[in-house]
C-alpha cells in the first residue's frame, strides 16, 4: 500500500500540473523567524485542499535545503505518514532559507500492434478499452515514469510504436527568513520565481513584484495561478490569474493575509534528452503574507 | 534694572528649550482578563514621510534567560516594527530596549539627546505603537507629530491590546 502510494507521487511530480488537479506543496510553520536557536518544521503533501492534507504524502527524498551561503543540507527528523510528510530545518545563519521539493526525469508512453488494435476494437465498440483512459498510459501501450535516458532504451518494448518522451523539471518550494532578508539567488535551471520584492516581506493591501525564469532566463507569457489557503472554509477557490510580461515580471497584489500556493507551468522543446522532443516545467511556491 | 533681570531670567527660560526638542509620551497597556496573561511586546518608534523607521524609541522584550533563551524568538510578532527596523537591528539597544512592562500608564520622556532623536532632522513624523501579546492579540496605533517645528500634541484610543496613547512634542 505504501508503495502504491510513493509510486503515485513519484508520478505526480513528473504529470504537468494542468493535467492533475492535486496541489503540491511545502508549508513552513513559520515564514519569519529570530532568537538564538530557530528552527522550523515543514508538512509536506499532495492535496486537493489548501493546506489539508487529505491526498498523499510528499516524498521526502529530493528536498533540498539551501541556506543563505549556499550552502545545501538535507532535511532533519523527517517523517512520511499516510497524508502527509513533515521535516525540520534549523536556521543556523542569518538570511533567507530556500526549502525545495527538485524533481527530475523522464517519462515516456507509446502504443504496441496489441494495444492499437484494442484501442480500435473499443471505438467499434466491440470491447471494453483496455486498462481504462483515464491512468497515465491512458489506454497507451505502455506508460514508463521516473525514468532514465538509458531506461528508454532498455525498457521499451522494441515492436513500440509512437513513442512520446517527455522530459520533466519541477520545483516546490518555500522561503523562510532569520533575522533580516537576503537576496535569493537564481538556481538557473526549470523553472523559478525570482524575487524583486522579497517572498518573506509580503503584507495584506501591497503590491508585490516577482519575476519567473526559465533556466535563469526571463519566461515571458506564462499564466501564474494564485490561491490563498484555507479554501475549505470557502465556497470557491478564489484564485488569482496573472500573465508574466516580455520581461518575465508579474505583480500580486495580495487581498488578505495568509498562505499562498503559487503555481506556473509552461512546456518548451529546450530538452537535454535526445528521445525527448518536449520538456514539461512546474513551478509552486508558498508564500506568507502577513497583516498590516 | 528690573527689566534687565527679567529679559535675562527670560531669555534662560526660553533659549534652551527653543533648541531643546522633547517628545513626551503616555502609553496605556489595558489590563486584560485572561486566563493566560503574558505581558505584552510593545514597540515604539517614530516613522519618516516615507514610512521607513527613523528612531527606536522603545522595544520591550522578554530579555531574561530561560530554557528557550532570550525573549528575542517572539520579537517578529511585532510584525511592522520587525519588518521597518527589529529584523536589521541587534538587540538589546542601550537605552531603547527593556523588559516587558506591566498593565498600566508608562509615561516615556525623550529629549533631543536621546540617540535615536539626535539624528532626527526637524519635519513631519508618526509616531507608532505596537503591542503583541503571547496568547493574545496585536494592535498598532499612529500619531502624527512635528518635530522641532510647532509644538504639535495628538493622542489614539487603543481598542483591545493599548489603551490611549498621547504625545506632546516640544520644538
Amino acid at each position: 500500500m505504501k508503495r502504491t502510494t510513493l509510486a503515485l507521487a513519484a508520478a505526480l511530480c513528473l504529470l504537468p500540473l494542468s493535467a492533475v488537479a492535486h496541489k503540491q506543496w511545502l508549508v513552513p510553520s513559520s515564514t519569519v523567524v529570530a532568537g538564538q536557536d530557530a528552527w522550523v518544521t515543514v508538512d509536506a503533501a499532495v492535496s486537493n485542499q489548501l493546506y489539508y492534507p487529505d491526498h498523499v504524502a510528499m516524498r521526502l527524498d529530493n528536498i533540498v535545503v539551501t541556506a543563505p551561503d549556499g550552502s545545501v543540507s538535507k532535511p532533519q527528523n523527517p517523517a512520511t505518514g499516510k497524508y502527509r510528510s513533515v521535516f525540520d530545518v534549523q536556521l543556523e545563519q542569518e538570511g533567507t532559507y530556500r526549502i525545495a521539493n527538485l524533481s527530475g526525469g523522464v517519462s515516456a508512453r507509446w502504443d504496441t500492434p496489441e494495444s492499437l488494435a484494442a484501442a480500435k476494437a473499443a471505438k467499434d465498440g466491440k470491447a471494453p478499452a483496455a486498462g481504462g483512459m483515464g491512468g497515465p498510459g491512458g489506454g497507451r501501450g505502455g506508460f514508463l515514469r521516473n525514468a532514465t535516458p538509458e531506461d528508454l532504451a532498455t525498457k521499451i518494448p522494441k515492436n513500440a510504436l509512437n513513442v512520446q518522451v517527455t522530459e520533466g523539471i519541477g520545483r516546490v518550494e518555500t522561503f523562510v527568513t532569520h533575522g533580516a532578508p537576503s537576496s535569493v539567488a537564481a538556481a538557473g535551471k526549470g523553472l523559478e520565481l525570482a524575487p524583486v520584492t522579497h517572498p518573506n516581506d509580503l503584507f495584506a493591501g501591497e503590491e508585490a513584484t516577482f519575476k519567473l525564469l526559465v533556466d535563469g532566463q526571463p519566461a515571458a507569457g506564462v499564466e501564474i495561478e494564485i490561491i490563498r489557503g484555507g479554501t475549505r472554509y470557502r465556497n470557491a477557490q478564489d484564485e488569482i490569474k496573472v500573465t508574466t510580461a516580455a520581461d518575465g515580471s508579474f505583480k500580486v497584489t495580495w487581498p488578505d493575509a495568509g498562505m499562498y500556493w503559487l503555481e506556473a507551468s509552461t512546456t518548451d522543446a529546450k530538452t537535454s534528452v535526445p528521445q525527448a522532443k518536449q520538456r514539461r516545467l512546474s513551478y509552486v511556491a508558498t508564500l506568507e503574507v502577513l497583516p498590516q | 534694572m528690573r527689566v534687565t533681570v527679567s529679559l535675562v531670567l527670560g531669555s534662560l527660560l526660553v533659549a534652551p528649550s527653543a533648541q531643546a526638542g522633547e517628545l513626551s509620551l503616555n502609553v496605556e497597556l489595558p489590563r486584560i482578563n485572561a486566563a493566560e496573561y503574558h505581558r505584552p511586546y510593545v514597540a515604539v518608534w517614530v516613522e519618516g514621510a516615507d514610512g521607513k523607521a527613523a528612531a527606536d524609541l522603545a522595544v520591550w522584550y522578554q530579555d531574561k534567560d530561560t530554557k528557550e533563551g532570550h525573549g528575542t524568538k517572539w520579537l517578529p510578532d511585532l510584525r511592522q516594527w520587525w519588518r521597518k527596523s527589529g529584523r536589521t537591528l541587534k538587540v538589546p539597544v542601550d537605552g531603547v530596549t527593556g523588559p516587558t512592562r506591566p498593565a498600566g500608564k508608562h509615561a516615556l520622556n525623550f529629549d533631543e539627546k536621546h540617540p535615536a532623536l539626535a539624528k532626527l532632522p526637524p519635519g513631519q513624523y508618526t509616531l507608532v505603537v505596537e503591542a503583541a501579546r503571547e496568547v493574545g492579540g496585536r494592535e498598532l496605533l499612529k500619531i502624527p507629530f512635528e518635530w522641532k517645528g510647532k509644538p504639535s500634541t495628538g493622542s489614539a484610543q487603543g481598542k483591545t491590546e493599548l489603551g490611549k496613547v498621547s504625545l506632546s512634542a516640544k520644538p
